[in-house]
């Protein structure tokens, strides 16, 4: 299997990721996860507006993907933690998101992501967390 | 001390409440409800279904379900402590987890809303399964007050 191929059969054993309907483009080892508009996405329906928790589900989807492949694991990662920043409200359109590992260490991976629609440089909303790469016990006994 | 709240009088506020939890698409999709209300406090749930799964290897329910469900729930305790209700609109939110959420089992959450200003609102939240002691992730958030914008807004082209 490609790489692409893998990720999209890893993303599709996901079913949340089913459930919001992102998919997944490989270009080289950067990743870029589509998540196409739906009515059930919405969370102002006034406005209306992308619901704020699934924008930051795309990101968190999106650096816990970059950081498996980044990592060569076959596991996804625990988050430890997460921060997400709303820049712009999320209009009814498509969104992407791009994940930066920053640092991988031993047990802990340090990762920044952002979200965006129509302009790359204009996020609607930004993401840095921390991710469970490697256990301390599991690494101990050889595992 | 006793908390100010402003969310009128009568019976039905709770009825309200439920209603207005139901109002987002995306709080209907994931089956999001209010369960309880005392001062800016408010408790929810977000039922386990088997869609929501983020691991399938253990069967645990996506972070982003819980970031929503949080998210969502904060915005409602905001809403609860103002004077008059208006659209609020999240800064940021942070969660951390301590643990997995529990397989199969529904998630629970308290939001309380501890602060809030003209302008911003600050709201923590707790999520667990049987009692916030116990807890599955913690929340600490910042919501923008009377964040109301025209009715499609989000549909017309940027001036700039």
């Amino acid at each position: 299997m490609s790489p692409q191929e893998q990720l999209t059969a890893a993303l599709a054993r996901i079913p949340y990721a089913a459930f919001l309907g992102v998919r997944a483009e490989l270009k080289g080892d950067e990743l870029t996860l589509v998540l196409p508009y739906s009515d059930h996405l919405v969370g102002n329906p006034l406005l209306p507006a992308l619901h704020g928790g699934v924008v930051a589900a795309l990101m968190e989807l999106t650096a816990i993907t970059q950081l498996a492949i980044a990592s060569k694991s076959e596991r996804f990662p625990k988050t430890i933690d997460v921060g997400f920043d709303y820049l712009r409200s999320g209009k009814p359109v498509d969104t992407y998101a791009r994940a930066r590992v920053v640092k991988i260490g031993r047990r802990i991976a340090n990762v920044q992501a952002e979200a965006w629609q129509g302009q790359r440089h204009e996020p609607i909303a930004a993401m840095h967390g921390h991710f469970l790469v490697g256990d301390e016990e599991r690494m101990a006994s050889g595992e | 001390m006793t908390e100010e709240t402003h969310y009128g009088e009568g019976g039905d506020v709770f009825e309200r409440v439920k209603t207005m939890m139901q109002w987002t698409p995306q709080g209907r999709a994931l089956g999001l409800e209010v369960t309880k209300l005392e001062g800016n406090h408010v408790w929810g749930r977000v039922p386990y279904k088997a869609e929501l799964v983020g691991d399938p290897e253990t069967g645990v329910i996506a972070g982003g379900v819980i970031t929503t469900f949080l998210d969502q729930l904060c915005g409602m305790a905001t809403v609860l402590a103002m004077k008059e209700p208006a659209m609020v609109a999240t800064i940021d939110i942070r969660i951390d987890y301590m643990r997995a959420a529990e397989p199969g089992r529904d998630v629970f959450a308290e939001a309380h809303c501890y602060k809030i200003g003209r302008n911003v609102a600050f709201v923590r939240a707790v999520a667990f399964e049987d009692s916030a002691d116990n807890p599955i992730a913690h929340a600490t958030s910042t919501f923008m007050v009377k964040a109301t914008r025209k009715i499609g807004a989000n549909l017309r082209e940027k001036k700039t």
